[in-house]
């Protein structure tokens, strides 16, 4: 993922007292936490609360990292319980978006979805746009499989899944995003 | 098909899964069509980009970590043996209530079909206490306790030397 000290090197300086040294996990972890954090909380000023919140909590319990799987899989283990306590929190309705009326009422939140930026649109944009339409579990998802770079086997221990279902998971998901695609961005699909 | 396919597309598959759907690609049109369908799709997602917090995120995020300390390893404060010392506590009052209330059960009634098998009123509770098996429960108890208050010594011991 990245060249310099090990994360788990960073963590045992982190805590010999060597406070500092948490800001190069912050560094290197910040995109795909606030990516998969925004995921959930479709708004770019929560998504950064929520992230900085992860963080925080990841350091006061760092002492309890064990070592035994990746630093990365521990950390979106408290993105996932921390985005669903957001949301539990914030009482969103977490709908599937299948049907036109919720994806009104998703295109009028602030998502990164006004008229203008859809014109903006590049291939990145588009996928973005097209997982963001996804309900938070479908968006997690792939984002911890794709961007986040998580076997199936890791997905499975931070959502508390086997990972055979973890599997079938993702292979809805992503169905359920090309159905997006095609509805939504079907002339873009076509261009591609 | 579909499933089958993304299990190739992400290279799950086994060797022998992977040639036959290699086979299918290559010479069926509806498998050859969707595969690249579904190819461009996983490419697609792969190349999206990250999504990047603001600049001063690091910054936030280490002013906010000073004013915490790191919580000490759950670990030291939640001691296993204790956990199970209760929990073996636990099954054992269980089992010994249970192996007390089967004792007092006269199974022997006859074919009377009155649903109230066990009269309450009919239990002698002075038996409660001296009952053999009440006995070999409190025993077992007293056992626990003694190895339990055993264990709590020897680690006060073990910690008082290592401090010394």
């Amino acid at each position: 993922m990245s060249t310099g000290p090990s994360d788990t090197e960073i963590i045992s300086q982190v805590l010999k007292g060597d406070h500092n040294a948490y800001a190069i996990l912050v560094e290197r972890y910040k995109s795909y936490v606030f990516t998969l954090t925004l995921r959930f909380t479709k708004n770019r000023e929560d998504a950064e609360e929520v992230s900085q919140d992860i963080f925080v909590k990841a350091y006061r319990y760092l002492a309890d990292f064990k070592g035994t799987a990746k630093f990365s899989t521990w950390l979106y283990t408290i993105v996932n319980t921390t985005c669903i306590t957001f949301l539990r929190k914030k009482r969103l309705e977490v709908h599937s978006l299948d049907d036109e009326r919720t994806f009104e009422v998703a295109d009028s939140q602030d998502s990164g979805f006004q008229a203008n930026q859809v014109e903006q649109k590049s291939r990145q944009n588009m996928v973005n746009q097209a997982i963001a339409l996804l309900n938070p579990d479908d968006a997690e998802i792939i984002t911890l499989f794709y961007k986040n770079e998580q076997s199936l086997e890791e997905i499975g221990q931070i959502l508390g899944l086997e990972a055979n279902t973890a599997k079938v998971r993702l292979h809805r998901a992503r169905t359920r995003l090309r159905e997006k695609m095609e509805k939504h961005f079907a002339e873009e699909v076509r261009d591609l | 098909m579909e499933e089958r396919l993304w299990e190739y597309i992400d290279g799950l598959g086994s060797h022998e899964e992977k040639s036959t759907i290699e086979k299918l690609v290559d010479t069926n049109q509806q498998w050859k069509e969707k595969y690249h369908e579904l190819l461009e799709l996983h490419q697609l997602v792969q190349a999206s980009a990250l999504e990047e917090p603001s600049l001063r995120f690091t910054k936030n995020v280490m002013e906010e970590i000073a004013k915490y300390q790191i919580a000490p390893a759950t670990k030291t404060y939640i001691n296993n043996r204790v956990i199970w010392g209760i929990g073996t506590f636990l099954v054992i009052m269980v089992v010994g209530f249970l192996i007390y209330g089967f004792g007092q059960m006269d199974l022997t009634g006859g074919g009377s079909s009155n649903l109230n098998l066990v009269d309450f009123s009919k239990i002698d509770y002075s038996k409660f206490f001296n009952n053999t098996y009440v006995n070999i429960f409190m025993m077992i108890n007293v056992v626990l306790g003694l190895v339990l208050l055993d264990r709590y010594l020897d680690s006060k011991k073990k910690k008082f030397q290592q401090e010394a």
